[in-house]
């Protein structure tokens, strides 16, 4: 509990420094106040419009992150098990971590409509990350393990549970918890590049455009909340995965 | 009458490179005895233990060998992500209730670890949840690899009681560097010799 109230006082430190910097600032299109972008905010939440931008991004943003978890996954347990195809997807793991989401969101949008373009863009951003720490992860498995449960008898759905699973899931899941959150953020940055109708991304462009500082400001708070909700709920569901795999 | 048979092993050879850990050795191991095998560090002890297991494959042999086996490994070969229960559910299926591990967990001083990853005990406790999980599991011959390295005098004591008491007619094939744990457990010993690792000795401690 107390910890809650420290954490409440420093956020409402930072934004009693941020009122205070616009009010001396006084140049509302270059930093507007944190009060401002409540009264911005509840001007956006009532309307339908702002449901449907929200569940058009979080949607797509999403199923790219559902996707790429599922995709990254595989190649890992492929990985894991042919030497060689640790080798063959090597250099593509590589590029994909290097490129940049401009660069791919540019080049996504010659192969996809703008309005899929988060979807495979928010894919991209996955795969690696999760590839990359369920490999750490199976690899990290103790082989002594295996010679255990063959001398023990143990039937393979409990030794995929008990000795699989087990090793790997506190890798996923701080794999997991990265990626949700990078992908927001490419998500959105593919959006506003991308500008598909009716999403946020289309909003943060429009607000750049008209020079709304109030309305970015509100977008980014909205994508910041969101991003965190989906996390929160996701990394829940992987706690309550992995508390019922460790009590099996 | 059925003669239930316990373990053969004739003519074990084992080589790691040049370095020849098992030479020929045979023996039959007596059904429903504890028999200790000891002898110096690197005789062969483990590796015995290994290729009766058939974790290890023999250079040439033959064992025989009722299933199903349980075992302490050398090393504890626990699943540290999962609970002290669930770590012998994984072996006992659902044979054992929740109640029934706690309680056999609390007669060797693990009262109350049930609920606790194993990643949060000490070696010690490590130890003596690897052992209660080969007591628990079903078994014809149980294979023991120094199960009580790591405790304490007054647990050990407390630990060897119980597992006394769990083995009583089984067979079991232990490998030992203590020679109390020895004396306290085994019907027959075989001591292993470096030289060509065939038996050097052996005492039945009836006799």
């Amino acid at each position: 509990m107390k910890k809650h109230v420290i954490s409440l006082l420093c956020v409402l430190f930072w934004l009693v420094i941020w009122q205070i910097g616009a009010m001396a600032l006084d140049q509302s299109i270059l930093l507007v106040t944190p009060v401002k972008v409540a009264v911005k905010l509840t001007e956006l939440i009532p309307s339908t419009d702002f449901w449907k931008s929200v569940l058009f991004s979080a949607g797509r943003i999403l199923a790219g992150f559902a996707l790429g978890l599922f995709t990254g996954t595989g190649l890992a347990v492929l990985s894991g098990k042919y030497g060689f195809m640790r080798r063959l997807f090597s250099p593509l793991i590589s590029v994909l971590k290097s490129v940049p989401v401009a660069s791919f969101t540019i080049l996504a949008l010659i192969w996809v409509s703008s309005k899929n373009l988060s979807v495979l863009v928010t894919f991209l951003i996955c795969v690696p990350i999760v590839y990359l720490n369920m490999l750490e992860g199976i690899d990290s498995l103790d082989p002594k393990l295996k010679e255990m449960a063959s001398i023990f008898g143990i039937p393979p759905w409990r030794r995929f549970v008990g000795i699989y699973l087990s090793q790997v899931l506190p890798y996923f899941r701080s794999a997991a918890g990265l990626a949700i959150g990078l992908c927001w953020k490419s998500g959105a940055a593919a959006e506003v590049i991308g500008i598909p109708d009716g999403s946020i991304g289309e909003k943060l462009y429009q607000a750049k455009i008209y020079l709304e500082t109030a309305d970015l400001f509100a977008w980014t708070v909205v994508i910041i909340f969101v991003s965190r909700l989906c996390e929160k709920a996701f990394m829940f569901a992987v706690k309550l995965l992995v508390n019922r795999v460790e009590r099996m | 009458m059925i003669i239930e048979m316990g373990v053969i092993v004739s003519d074990l050879k084992k080589s790691y490179g040049s370095n020849v850990v098992l030479n020929g050795f045979s023996h039959e191991f007596t059904n429903g005895k504890v028999t200790a095998v000891v002898g110096q560090s690197g005789c062969g002890k483990s590796t015995l233990l290994a290729v009766i297991m058939g974790i290890l494959p023999l250079d040439s042999g033959i064992v025989q060998c009722p299933k199903p086996i349980s075992a302490v490994f050398q090393e504890n070969r626990l699943c540290d992500n999962l609970t002290v229960s669930a770590n012998i559910r994984l072996v006992t299926g659902k044979k054992y209730g929740e109640r029934e591990i706690a309680a056999q967990l609390s007669q060797i001083g693990l009262n109350g670890c049930e609920n606790k990853a194993v990643r949060e005990l000490s070696g010690g406790m490590k130890r003596r949840v690897a052992l209660l999980r080969a007591l628990m599991a079903d078994f014809e011959v149980l294979f023991l690899d120094e199960p009580f390295k790591g405790l304490d005098n007054d647990t050990k004591k407390l630990v060897m009681e119980y597992c006394k008491g769990k083995i009583a007619g089984k067979t079991v094939i232990f490998v030992t560097h203590d020679d109390c744990e020895c004396e306290f457990f085994s019907d027959e010993v075989i001591e292993l010799r470096i030289e060509d690792a065939r038996i050097a000795d052996y005492k039945d401690q009836d006799t």
